[in-house]
């Protein structure tokens, strides 16, 4: 295949991913890699390397527009981002070790549980920070913005917020994704962070976690300049697409329709991976 | 839970978020428009150059610095412009947490100093000796 006709695919593939990652709420990473190594045929570390840059990307444009709006908590970012990073770190020395269908096999159950969780019923919650514990010493509680009140909340359950981002850092650098399902896990369910919160600090965190590894894959030589322009410039169309489409379609039915197309990826990375044929 | 807010972000870190905003998008901007342009010259010259990562060889040794990518483009060689957009890219979170250890600073909050100045080690430790 020619390299003009190879980007054109490949940007045609991008966009759709960073479509889907903006509608469904789960970045393009996800959906990219699937598609780079099922769809296109490009060795997993590659698609590795080109996704991690694309989720830098979607990230901080997202990120931007959320941090000035006040919902995202940065104190309890950048505590929390000691743990991606130092588990980001730790991923990029067990990639080393992990062979391409193992990759591919922990790929799929990945995908198959962020398919899971993109289905899931929301709870909003609003903890109350006891005083005296590691939430309290670190002052992680804030305020965020409802409709036009400011709505104070407190966290919980620090330790295992904490403990629960040093994996999701471990798995984004394996996966070259931004971990976004086990972020909000860890910031929803754990630390009982409002759901609003929760998102827009993940997305913030996924920056700097994808930063850590995207360091240590270019020394590796996975990052490929030819593949990423495409990839990238494809994946930031189409999530600037799906955030304006957001808010205007009635998203229920695509979000059903992403969700089935994310359990067939799913499969097919654990058929590929466990048949040895990635 | 507190009522009257739309004159004014009740949080003590909002000078910051205002300015790690800008910086986000800024760098997003001027990355994707390196990475456009290396782009589109390297195909101008090798768009029916055979295009094909099937197999995994890893990048040659100039793609993999930051030194090696910035003699490429003072070269001018389209490949190492892309690379330079990418080096952006990755540049973009880490120049986030900086912005944020001076914030802090700033605020005399020493503990997220700190917290800050650790992450800010490790990422650099990443980039310059690849892990």
């Amino acid at each position: 295949m020619h390299a003009l006709t190879f980007t054109l695919l490949t940007l045609a593939g991008a966009l759709l991913a960073g479509l889907v990652g903006a509608l469904t709420g789960l970045g393009g990473g996800v959906v990219l890699v699937p598609l780079l190594t099922l769809g296109l045929g490009v060795d997993i570390r590659y698609a590795i390397g080109a996704s991690l840059v694309c989720v830098i990307a979607t990230s901080s444009g997202a990120a931007a527009a959320f941090v000035r709006e006040g919902f995202t908590n940065i104190r309890i970012g950048m505590f929390l981002e000691i743990a991606t990073t130092v588990g980001a770190l730790l991923g990029t020395v067990l990639a080393a070790y992990v062979s391409s269908s193992a990759l591919a096999v922990i790929f799929g159950i990945v995908l198959m549980f962020s398919a899971a969780q993109s289905m899931r019923q929301r709870v909003e919650h609003i903890a109350v920070t006891e005083p005296g514990t590691l939430g309290a010493r670190l002052r992680l509680s804030s305020t965020y913005p409802v409709g036009d009140r400011v709505v104070s909340y407190g966290v919980e359950h620090v330790p295992t917020g904490f403990g629960l981002m040093f994996m999701a850092g471990i798995l984004s650098a394996l996966l070259g994704i931004g971990s976004g399902v086990v972020k909000v896990l860890a910031m929803d369910r754990a630390m009982h962070l409002p759901y609003k919160v929760s998102t827009t600090t993940s997305n913030f965190m996924i920056g700097v976690t994808a930063a850590a590894s995207a360091g240590v894959y270019l020394h590796r030589g996975y990052i490929d300049p030819v593949l990423v322009m495409p990839v990238v410039l494809g994946v930031l169309t189409g999530a600037t697409l799906g955030a304006r489409l957001l808010a205007r379609v009635h998203v229920k039915p695509l979000r059903m329709l992403f969700t089935a197309i994310m359990v067939v990826l799913a499969l097919e990375m654990l058929y590929q991976g466990l048949t040895k044929r990635i | 839970m507190s009522g009257d807010s739309r004159l004014g972000n009740p949080h003590e870190d909002y000078a910051l978020e205002q300015r790690l905003g800008t910086l986000l998008r800024g760098g997003v901007i001027v990355s994707a428009g390196v990475t456009l342009i290396g782009g589109i010259m390297y195909l101008a010259v090798h768009g029916s150059a055979p295009a094909s990562y099937h197999t995994f060889s890893g990048e040659p040794a100039t793609l993999r610095t930051v030194g090696g990518v910035i003699a490429g483009v003072l070269r001018g060689e389209s490949i190492a412009i892309i690379q330079l957009g990418v080096l952006l890219l990755i540049a973009t979170p880490i120049a986030r947490v900086l912005i944020s250890v001076i914030g802090f600073a700033r605020e005399r909050d020493w503990m997220y100093v700190a917290c800050s100045l650790l992450v800010l080690l490790l990422l650099f430790f990443s980039l310059a000796h690849g892990g």
